[in-house]
């Protein structure tokens, strides 16, 4: 009888296949189960790993889900005050040009508060990464309508569903910010299947890539849930997220090469 | 070599700050500053040293682009007057939370709210009790001529870096638009190193560096106010600068800054003259205020009159410093108005001599 094969046989590092990107902290992360951002945030960090751009990446964070993104990523980082990533990160490009810097952003914080800071850095053309993580919500607060938060759609101050005639439409900013001449790459991804997380890596991978062309700004943004604040368990969440909410934010490339996709 | 030159109070600040070796400037035009970001734009600094200029799309961005070019330990300067400094109050509140510094000019206009573009000195309440949300205060410089506006670019970079802390230059709409000749500090290299805390990227085998006013756990928070504290009562002990003009046989003082001090030093030979020993205590840094000054002088005049283009706001803190012990009051002009050298003496007579 041939002998046994332990579990320390097994666990050595010629047989090692995956293994938790070294960009990633060990600190444990604060979202909630079934929560985007924690995929998101690894995919980002693969990418700074495989591109071999650690020492080179200084990150902006938000006020939001989000705030303690610093907590995780081992790279060099900023906390923004709300929605005010882009104008941090306008200010650290153009002093390190040499530097990979991106932010990372929720609805409220990239598309109500810092609408001004968004749409100016896009149109000046400055060459930095935004990552827009849109749930349709404000979550850390607690459920509050968002900017993006569709129509009829509940939150904790639209009980009753938006209203659109009473509290305005959704804003689609990751359409009005490929408009502008200043914007080279603007893609919209989602995190909740496997296939899907292989496409945002590689949309991320681009929009990191572009720094080095110079030619402006990209804009990856991410379809995601927000389980809890949508009142849902996690599967539901994305459920109604494939139902709901790609229908009124279809994914896809938007703007690529700073042409505009078919 | 130093150079002699005549400009505006304005200009003189830009191309101080150009010499100084000054990194960035974001700014957002309005009156009586635009020419601050005008000259710089002008003189191409980028050619010059390599210095960064942006006219940005709002205070609000413009102090934000500031709060992240000072994270990377650059020197960072910032201008505006009283409406956009208003803006800037929230990021200004950011930097000191984390730590930041940074210069931040306010040409100061008569308000409240639009208010006018003449000269005013109504923002000294915001600018030295803090100005945004929290316990912490500006280093405020308040200079009185077109050199001073140039020096204090220097000593405000300075004191900003010695102490991790945004300075301020409190000035008004007359300095900023008068002419004088000036002379200017020869140019100075831009920084190649930087402060350990800066993010520049992080190193291999070291910490990441991290810029954050956040800390959710409230004693951790407690501790770096205290923190916060400590180094203001040690800009207290160290920074106090003022000027003393006739004092020693001064048995009335009259307190001011700035364009009133400038006023202040004619009402002080016509009170002379007139036979009135007056003395002038012209506050340089109005944080930190120089409380133990005021308080000796207290001990030896018989009454202070603070004037200000305001509805009086330093005579706050003059009467904190004073702790009763004789009388002081305020005299000023509001909403863009000058007071005259004659109307100072006429309430020096009438609120502190005869009164």
């Amino acid at each position: 009888m041939a002998e046994q094969i332990t579990n320390k046989d097994i666990a050595r590092e010629e047989n090692l296949v995956f293994k938790r990107t070294g960009v990633l902290t060990d600190k444990v992360m604060h979202y909630c189960p079934g929560c985007g951002h924690g995929t998101v945030h690894r995919l980002i960090a693969e990418v700074i790993e495989e591109m071999n751009i650690q020492s080179d990446c200084i990150g902006v964070t938000p006020v939001g889900c989000s705030v303690l993104m610093y907590n995780y990523l081992d790279v060099d980082m900023q906390e923004a005050a709300h929605g005010r990533a882009p104008a941090l990160a306008t200010a650290i490009k153009r002093l390190q040009p040499d530097k990979f810097v991106f932010t990372y952003q929720g609805d409220g914080d990239l598309a109500a508060i810092g609408t001004a800071e968004t749409i100016h850095a896009a149109n000046r053309g400055e060459n930095f990464t935004i990552f827009f993580i849109n749930n349709g919500i404000y979550g850390m607060t607690g459920g509050q309508m968002a900017p993006t938060t569709l129509p009829e759609m509940k939150s904790s101050t639209s009980p009753y569903g938006r209203d659109v005639k009473m509290m305005g439409n959704p804003l689609k900013m990751t359409e009005l910010v490929a408009q502008l001449p200043g914007t080279y790459y603007v893609t919209r991804q989602a995190v909740h299947t496997p296939r899907d997380v292989r496409k945002a890596k590689k949309a991320i991978r681009k929009a990191f890539e572009n720094q080095k062309l110079e030619k402006g700004l990209s804009l990856v943004e991410i379809v995601s849930n927000c389980n809890s604040g949508w009142k849902m368990t996690p599967v539901q969440a994305n459920e109604w997220m494939v139902e709901n909410m790609f229908p009124f934010y279809p994914l896809g490339d938007l703007k690529v090469d700073g042409e505009m996709a078919k | 070599m130093k150079e002699l030159k005549l400009l505006k109070g304005n200009e003189a600040i830009s191309e101080a700050a150009i010499r100084a070796g000054a990194d960035a400037y974001f700014g957002y035009p309005i009156t009586p500053q635009s020419e601050i970001l005008e000259y710089l734009m002008a003189e191409k600094p980028h050619e010059r040293t390599g210095m960064v200029v942006l006219q940005a799309e709002s205070e609000v961005a413009a102090i934000n682009m500031v709060y992240g070019g000072a994270a990377c330990g650059r020197k960072i300067l910032t201008s505006s007057s009283s409406p956009g400094i208003s803006l800037k109050q929230e990021g200004l509140s950011y930097i000191a939370g984390s730590e930041l510094p940074c210069l931040v000019v306010n040409v100061v206009r008569g308000g409240p709210g639009l208010g006018t573009i003449q000269p005013s000195q109504s923002d000294y309440f915001q600018a030295t009790k803090g100005g945004g949300h929290g316990d912490y205060r500006l280093i405020v410089l308040a200079p009185s001529s077109v050199q001073e506006m140039a020096d204090f670019v220097k000593l405000g970079f300075d004191l900003a870096f010695k102490y991790r802390n945004p300075a301020m230059i409190l000035t008004d709409g007359a300095i900023g638009q008068m002419m004088e000749k000036v002379w200017l500090e020869e140019q100075q290299p831009r920084m190649t190193e930087f402060p350990e805390w800066a993010t520049t990227g992080k190193k291999p085998g070291k910490e990441r560096r991290i810029v954050t006013s956040l800390d959710l756990d409230s004693a951790m928070q407690e501790k770096f106010n205290r923190k916060l504290q400590e180094k203001y009562r040690k800009m207290e002990e160290n920074e106090v600068r003022f000027e003393e003009i006739d004092c020693e046989d001064a048995e009335y003082l009259l307190v001011a800054y700035g364009t009133s001090a400038r006023i202040c030093q004619k009402s002080v030979k016509i009170a002379r003259e007139k036979g009135i020993k007056v003395g002038l205590l012209r506050p340089i840094t109005l944080f930190p205020f120089p409380k133990n000054k005021i308080k000796e002088m207290a001990g030896k005049v018989k009454g202070i009159l603070s004037v200000e283009m305001s509805a009086g706001q330093m005579v706050e803190d003059i009467r904190i410093s004073v702790e009763g012990k004789v009388k002081v009051d305020h005299f000023g002009r509001m909403g863009g108005i000058i007071h005259s050298s004659e109307e100072i003496v006429t309430a020096l007579e009438q609120k502190i001599i005869g009164g």
